[in-house]
Formats: structure tokens, sequence, C-alpha cells
């Protein structure tokens, strides 16, 4: 390879780890849910949407910066999760019916009703949070002048992944180290035991899907600075949570990171190689070659060596 | 005798189909009585419904003289009931001393939850060697351990065990009666299920015969083992 190919590639792959780790934050969400309710959430991108919408606001009519904002939009989402979980998802779980996918075509319900409502209250037109450090960024050359190949780490993507690192760790700490974390993987792995060990349920449920939504809401918050918005670009977003669910396995959050991660480099991949039209191309091409080739996705290689199953 | 835990009367049914048919028995604090049965026979059912995990549609049950059958399930923990079920039912996917704090979500069991956790790993070395490990990566028997630890965990008044020796060699099975024996010698009361017959009533005060949903017989552990019927049916005599 040339010099000028290497920094083609490595390029690449920086903007894809960058896109990746965004990624893996709105697979997050999605796995969550999908692990402690069995139900896949396709209003998911949009609800990052109404996140990203929230920053937009902030920022046009109160000048708060996007990454500000996380803190007001992912309590907003949170609530918003709960409220939409406790009134119209759980009764709809309650009720026997012919099919069992009811909750799932609720949520594509309420993917269109929050599209809609975009559409009345902001219009179709496109819009983006123009940021004075938009097109800032660090370059390989400034630290080290005679770098034989060039490189450079947008500023706005750098923080957006940061971010999205620290959101992934706190959450990791709450999972793992409180009560409340711990009941929540309990209720997904064993709904029974759970209850057994008084974990009430139901309350689990509600809260996880508030935190899902409060995960793509900060998700939506971090992407605004780097692309634009509308009111239907939800469906995408879902379709990607969706991609890196299956990709990573159902309700392994660790298996969310790594597939949002592939994902990214993949796409970024796609699109320097082949076309940047070309990008939803690659993110099916490994959709479906994961289900064929790792049905239970990639946690499921390292978990069947962990429990010798 | 002094009535810890009295069930009156409770009808189950599983979709259309009656598994327990007007089911009556009663707990006393300190005993260890059993339920004993052939696969089928409605034991577990009667478990799940003292727990919360499925409703009666008939009868009572009585706990420490308060109703419980009215409770939702999680609060079952609340009231000193600790349900210790049937293959186990672990957190798989976390280690063991996550599944032992699994057990000690409320109250004062919260609390206690290092100390009881010291008292758990005493009655099981084994766990102590392997809390940081995975609980689907340990034997069946490990595995068994923890589920009781777990149960323990709550600091419970009465502990349910629900098929403890399933699948176990006959060494751990051993291993296991004996610590439901002593169990019992630290001032907890036990109801437990078995198909282990003849090792259930050998440690049993007193036990229920159940076939297809009923109670057929019952008696002291030792008056059951010298039982015609009990010997043919479940000894294999």
């Amino acid at each position: 390879m040339t010099g000028p190919q290497v920094e083609v590639l490595l390029q690449t792959l920086i903007s894809g780890l960058l896109l990746g780790g965004l990624y893996a934050l709105i697979g997050i969400g999605m796995t969550l849910i999908m692990g402690v309710m069995k139900i896949i959430n396709l209003a998911h991108g949009e609800l990052m949407m109404v996140g990203m919408y929230i920053a937009y606001g902030l920022f046009t009519f109160f000048h708060i910066d996007p990454y500000l904002s996380v803190i007001i939009a992912a309590p907003l989402l949170f609530i918003l999760g709960v409220l939409l979980q406790k009134y119209l998802i759980n009764p709809v779980m309650k009720v026997d019916s012919i099919l069992p996918e009811n909750q799932v075509i609720l949520t594509v319900g309420i993917g269109m009703v929050l599209a809609n409502l975009a559409t009345i209250f902001f219009s179709s037109d496109y819009r983006s949070t123009p940021v004075d450090y938009a097109t800032k960024a660090w370059y390989l050359s400034d630290v080290w002048k005679s770098s034989p190949i060039e490189l450079s780490l947008s500023f706005p993507w750098t923080v957006s992944f940061l971010f999205s690192l620290v959101i992934t760790a706190g959450l990791w700490f709450f999972l793992t180290k409180t009560d409340t974390g711990k009941s929540i993987r309990a209720t997904a792995q064993d709904n029974d035991a759970a209850l057994l060990m008084g974990v009430h349920v139901e309350k689990m449920r509600v809260i996880t899907f508030g935190l899902g939504s409060a995960l793509v809401g900060a998700a939506g918050c971090l992407f605004i600075p780097i692309y634009y918005l509308y009111p239907d670009l939800g469906g995408q977003f879902t379709l990607i949570a969706f991609v890196i669910t299956i990709l990573g396995g159902l309700g392994s959050t660790v298996g969310a990171i790594v597939g949002g991660i592939v994902l990214g480099v993949f796409e970024s991949l796609t699109s320097t190689y082949i076309g940047m039209g070309w990008a939803p191309v690659g993110r099916f091409m490994i959709f479906v070659a994961a289900l064929i080739f790792i049905p239970g996705g990639i946690t499921s290689l390292f978990r069947r060596k962990r429990l010798g199953r | 005798m002094n009535g810890m835990l009295a069930i009156k009367g409770i009808d189950v049914y599983y979709d259309d189909v009656q598994v327990v048919l007007d089911v009556s028995f009663s707990v006393s604090r300190g005993e260890i009585v059993a339920l004993i049965g052939a696969n089928g026979a409605g034991k577990s059912t009667i478990l799940k419904s003292i727990s919360g995990l499925i409703r009666a549609s008939k009868g009572e049950i009585i706990f420490d003289s308060r109703p419980v059958h009215t409770l939702e399930a999680y609060h079952l923990i609340d009231v000193g009931i600790a349900h210790v079920p049937e293959a186990r039912r672990l957190f798989v996917e976390m280690t063991v001393e996550e599944n032992l704090d699994m057990g000690s979500l409320k109250g004062d069991a919260r609390k206690h939850r290092a100390k009881t956790r010291e008292m758990v790993y005493e009655l099981f070395p084994r766990l102590r060697e392997r809390r940081r490990q995975l609980t689907g990566t340990l034997s069946g028997g490990e595995q068994q351990m923890v589920a009781i630890g777990r149960g323990l965990m709550s600091k419970p008044a009465l502990i349910m065990f629900d098929e403890p020796s399933l699948g176990l060699a006959p060494i751990l099975v051993r291993e296991i009666f004996a610590v439901i024996k002593k169990i019992r010698s630290e001032g907890m009361t036990v109801l437990i299920v078995e198909q282990n017959v003849k090792q259930t009533l050998a440690i049993a005060d007193r036990a229920y015969v159940l076939e297809n949903g009923q109670i057929v017989m019952e008696g002291t552990g030792e008056s059951l083992l010298n039982n015609e019927h009990v010997k043919k049916a479940y000894l294999g005599v």
C-alpha cells in the first residue's frame, strides 16, 4: 500500500470508530428494552428524533450548546419513555390477542405519531445547529511535525464519541453496581426468579423503557452537531439500532457496543471504497450475514465458550 | 402446635386443567414439612401458588395469621417467605455474589447483606472460592448451593425448596439434605417438595403425599417410611 492509500484507510477507520461509538449508544438503548421486555421498540429512532428536536430547540431559542442539552433532553426522554410504557405498552402487553406482536405494532404507531407531531410543530424542513466548532479539527501534523501521513480528528465527532463513552460507562456502573441496575438485569435473565427475589418486575420494565429512551435521546443530542435533522429521520435510526441489536445479540449490552462499532467501521469503509450512497447497502449486507452466520449475535460466540454451551 | 402457614382448600388451574384440587395442609414453626408425590402431582404448583407466581382460584393461604394469597408475588419475600425454585432458576449471567445480593434487596436483609453472605459462605465454602464466577459456568451441585444461598439471603422465616436434589450426584444429595437440616436447626421453618422420597422422609417431621392434585395421606416422616402404600408406590420396595 502506498502512503496516501494507508492514509485513506486509517482515516476511514477513525471515522468508522467515532461513528460506531455513537451507534453503540443508540443500540444499547434498544437492546436494554429488548432484553427486559422481549419486544423490539420500533419507535427507537423516533425517540432519538425527539431528543434531537429538543437539542435543536434549546440551541435555536436559548443558545444552549447541544452537548449541554444532553442533561435536559435525557431526563425529558426518560419521562416520555416511562409514560409510553406505563400508559400505552403495558396495557397492551396484558391483553391476550391473536397477535403476540401487538406491542411491536404499537411501537410502530408511536413512531408514526411522533414523526407526524414533529412535522406539525417544526415543518419538514431540514434543521441543524450551526455550532461554531462544527468544522474544527485536530491534525496529526500539529503534534507530529514530520509525520509521513496526515490524519485529522474532527472536534464535534470526537467530543460526541467521548460523551457516548462516558454515558456508556455510567450505564455500566448503574447496571452492575446498584441494586436497581441488578434488578433490571435479573428481570431480563429470569422474570419469575426476579419476582421471587422481591423485584417489582413491572416497575423495572417502566424504568427500562425510560432508560432506553433517555439513552437514545442523549444520542440524538450528540448527533445533532454533526448531522442534520428532519421529522422522518427516525426510521433510518430505528433500522440502525435494530441491525446493531441483531449483530450484537438480543439483549446484550456488550454486544450492542461491539455491534455498534462493527457497523460504524463497516459503513465507513463502504462509503470510502464503494461510494457514499452505498452505506445503507453495507448495513443490510451485515444484517443478513449476521442472521445467517451468527444468529445469536457476536456475544453468542463468547458465551458459548464461557458457559460451555 | 404453633401454626405458621396454613393452606386452606386451594384449587389451582393451568388454563382449563385443574392441577390442584381442594388441598389443605399446615406447617408449624420450626418444622420440616415435605410434600411428596410423583411428577405432575401438583407439588411445584402448590409452592408457586404460595409464593404468588400462580393464583389459586379458590381457597386461602394464611401466613403468620394474615392472608397472603392476595399479595403480589414480589411482596412474599417481605413477609418472610423465600422460595428456592425448581431447576434453580439462577441469574446465569451474573456472578455468584451478584446472585446472592439479589436475594437481599429489601429491608433488614439489605442492611445485613454482608453478614448473611458470610454465613452463606461458611455454609458452602465452595461458593466463596467461586464468588466472582458466572453462575452459568458452575456445576449443578454448585448451582444448587447458590440457589439455596440466595434463598437464605432474605433471612426468611419460612424457606421452601422445590426439588433441591434433582439431577445431583448421591454424595451432593446427602450434603444438600444435611444443609436443610442445619437450616432448620438455626430456627427457620422448611417446606420441601421432593421426588427423592426416602431421604426426604428421613429428615421431615411430617409429610403429605400428593396424588393427582389431591392429598391422599399424611403422617410423620417415620410413619410414612413404614407405610405399605408409600413403600410400594415411591420407595420401590
